[in-house]
Order: structure tokens, then sequence, then C-alpha cells
């Protein structure tokens, strides 16, 4: 017990590393934040893109969202983060994490809004274009609202899963919660900043997801 | 456009890397067919205590699911594997990945299996109950199996994501598909052996996901 204490909860690493760690949340809660909004935009406009069925659109759409949602996200990082430079690309890695976790979430993001987007009766389609509003402006002001509606437990579950991986930052260095936490062990010879990374996420990520299931209550559709 | 295929889709490099990438898929499906099953299991004892009658059951069990759904897979799987040698408990990379998967992967199909059993009209269990059945046989033969059917997808599309994950453990220097195509990486200063590793999740994982869009779109209708 002592030793675990020691080792664990040490309070001198502790009170030395916490501020560290804090700001390693900062560049946690920024990237998660950054992410979530490009990620669910760029997500619902491609989908929007793929209401028009324009076959040279859509197979495109099709094609990034299925290779995306299929890769694990760890390969993208490593590839774009060590692939790119020998191309003459040189992104820091706080760029690389946010743009490949966008473009991971975009890919998800896209194939849930697009589910709620077939999912909304056809009659709502119809009944809009025979008031005399276009196809753009029944789409944008009568079906998305209505699909996005239909899809925030997904998309929320989604956004939080993809959110927790900029703790793969950590392998490429960006200096989050993780990547100051295992560098402060490595220095400290000590477990304690692990300990205080882990409570981090805990606080950060444990009402999201407590949250997240009040919102399936929620929205859950009638019947189920 | 002649740097990018020498330095993604260079054939040489592929083809040097090829017999140590597949040597890490090897791996990866070990890790696969070590965690799913567990993970499934784990999921499922937590879905049945997060819906008992006893409350003190119910919210150990929910407490624990959000816990883990909460916390990154990687910082857990680094917590165990950097951090339990401090505690005198030496521990294996695989020994690490397997502990640390459990706790994840347990928590986000207990999650579905939840959702699964709660889906299951009140009146089916009561049906049974009243033609005789115990309460453990009635969770076995009636309640679970339509549970299991109406989160059919989910439970597919979490398995993918598994495999995902397994990708992490090369991070503790666990010889998988991805640590085997970075090491091969870092000695030829070249991308390709990543783009290999890729195709071959790709080559595994795409007709699950089209498997999963499929199954999505006929419960919808």
């Amino acid at each position: 017990m002592e030793v675990f204490l020691d080792q664990f909860l040490n309070p001198a690493v502790l009170a030395k590393y916490t501020p560290l760690i804090l700001k390693g949340a900062g560049v946690t809660v920024l990237l998660s934040v950054l992410i979530v909004l490009a990620g669910i935009a760029l997500g619902t406009a491609l989908a929007c893109l793929r209401a028009y069925r324009i076959a040279a659109l859509s197979l495109p759409i099709v094609i990034y969202a299925d290779i995306f949602r299929a890769l694990p996200p760890l390969v993208l990082i490593l590839l774009a983060y060590f692939g790119l430079p020998n191309v003459g690309v040189l992104l820091s890695s706080f760029t690389v994490l946010f743009l490949i976790l966008t473009l991971v979430l975009a890919a998800f993001a896209e194939e849930i809004v697009w589910a709620g987007i077939t999912a909304t009766p056809k009659g709502q389609w119809e009944a809009a274009r025979s008031t005399g509003l276009t196809f753009t402006w029944t789409l944008g002001h009568v079906v998305l609202p209505q699909a996005l509606r239909m899809v925030i437990p997904p998309l929320t579950n989604r956004a939080i899963a993809i959110t927790k991986m900029t703790a793969l930052g950590m392998v490429i260095g960006v200096p989050d919660i993780l990547g100051q936490a295992t560098t402060a062990q490595s220095f400290s010879a000590n477990a304690s900043p692990l300990t205080l990374a882990a409570v981090a996420y805990v606080i950060l990520f444990l009402p999201f997801v407590i949250a997240s299931r009040w919102l399936e209550a929620r929205f859950a559709p009638p019947g189920a | 456009m002649e740097a990018i295929l020498q330095q993604f889709f260079n054939l040489d490099i592929m083809a040097k890397a090829l017999p140590l990438v597949l040597k890490g898929l090897g791996v990866t499906l070990l890790i696969c067919a070590v965690v799913i099953p567990l993970g499934a299991l784990g999921g499922l004892v937590f879905a049945i205590g997060s819906v008992a009658k006893n409350r003190a059951v119910r919210w150990v069990s929910i407490a624990f699911v959000d816990l883990f759904r909460a916390t990154p897979p990687l910082v857990l799987l680094i917590f165990i594997y950097a951090g339990l040698p401090f505690a005198g408990l030496k521990i294996s990379p695989f020994a690490a990945v397997t502990v640390g998967f459990f706790l994840n992967n347990s928590a986000y199909f207990a999650e579905i299996f939840r959702a699964g059993l709660l889906s299951v009209p009140k009146g089916q269990g009561e049906a049974a109950r009243s033609t005789g059945l115990t309460g453990a046989q009635t969770l076995l033969w009636v309640t679970l199996p339509q549970a299991v059917r109406n989160v059919l997808p989910d439970l597919l599309s979490n398995v993918v994501e598994v495999v995902k994950l397994t990708s992490l453990a090369s991070v503790v220097s666990l010889g998988e598909m991805l640590h085997a195509a970075g090491l091969v990486r870092s000695v030829t200063y070249n991308a390709s052996p990543l783009v290999l590793a890729a195709g071959l999740y790709l080559l595994l994982l795409w007709p699950l996901v089209r498997v999963i869009a499929r199954f999505e779109r006929r419960i919808a209708s």
C-alpha cells in the first residue's frame, strides 16, 4: 500500500506536474473543440452534397467515407506525420492530429447525417417542393433540421469517441494531456503523472458520456 | 507526382516489408481473437448488471461502463504498461494490451448489449416466466437472443472498432501490423510500408464496413 501511494499518488510529484498536465488539458480541449466543429461541419456538408444524387459527387464521397471509417486513425496519423514531409509538406504534429481526426470524424458524420437524410419521410420533401421551395432550400430548411435532430445521439457518441483519440497525439509528440504525462513520468521516474492524466481525462469526458446517455433517452425514437 | 509514388507507393520497399508486415498481421489477428470474445463476454456481464433489479449491482455496472468509456484506451494502455511496473508488477506488452482492451471493450460492448436488452418488450420476459422458465432461462433463451438481434449492426461495428484499436498495441511495442510497418518505415525513411499496412487493414475491414452499412439500411427501412 505504502509503495502504491508513493508511486501512483506521490504528493510532491503530483504538485510539481499538475501545472504541466493542466497545460496539456488546454491543448486537448482546444484540439477537441476544433475537431468537433470542423468534423461535423465537413461531414454535414458532404452528406448534403450526396443528397443531390450526382454520381460524380457521391462516389468519391462514399469512397472517402469508407476508407476513413475502415482505417485505424493511428495508421493515418503516422502516414501523414512521417510521409508528408518526404514530399515537401511540412506540418506540425498539432496540425497533423487536427487534420486527420477531423477527416475521420467527418467521414463518420457524413454517414450518420446521410442516414438521417434518407430516413426523413418522403412526404416532407414532396410537401416542401410543392409549396414552391427549391431543392436546395428544402434540403437546408426542411429536411436537414429534422435529419440532424434524429441523429443527435449517434453523432454525439461518435464525436466523443473521436475527441478521446486526441490522446493518440502523444505518439507524434503533441503536448496534450497524455503527451505531457508520459514526459513527466519519465522525468520523475514515478507513475503519479499518469494517474493525474487518467483523472484529467475522466473529469473532461465523464460529463459528456453521462450527457450522451441522457440524450439517447431524450431523443429515442418513439416506440423504441 | 514522381515523388509521391516514390515516397508512398514504392513497390520495392513494400515487397521488402511484406514478410514482416504479414507477420504483424498474424499478431493483429491473434490480439483480436483474444480481446473480442473477452470484451463481448465482459460486456454481456456488465450489461446484465446494468439492468439488474439490485440497485447496488446496477450502479456499480453503470459506473464501470461510464468510467471506461470516458478514459481514452491509449491512456489506459500506457497506465497499465508503463505505470504498473512502478508498483513492482512487471507486465508483458501482450498482457497489458489484453487487460487494457478488456476494460475498454467491455464498457463499449456493455453499452450495446444494454440497449439491446432494453429494446426487448417487457411482455416477452413476463410471458416466458409465466410458462415456468426460471429468470436465468428466460434471459438466456428468450430475452438475450432478441436483444442481440436488435443490436447486431452495432455489435458488428464495435468489432470493427476493436480491430482498429489493436493498432494502439504498437505504442507498447507489441509487434502487430502497425508496429511492423513502422519499424520498416524507420529504417527506410519511406512511408510505403505504412501504405502497405493501411491496404491490409482496408482489405480486412472494408467488407465489414459495407456489411454493416447494408444491415443498417435494412433495419431502417
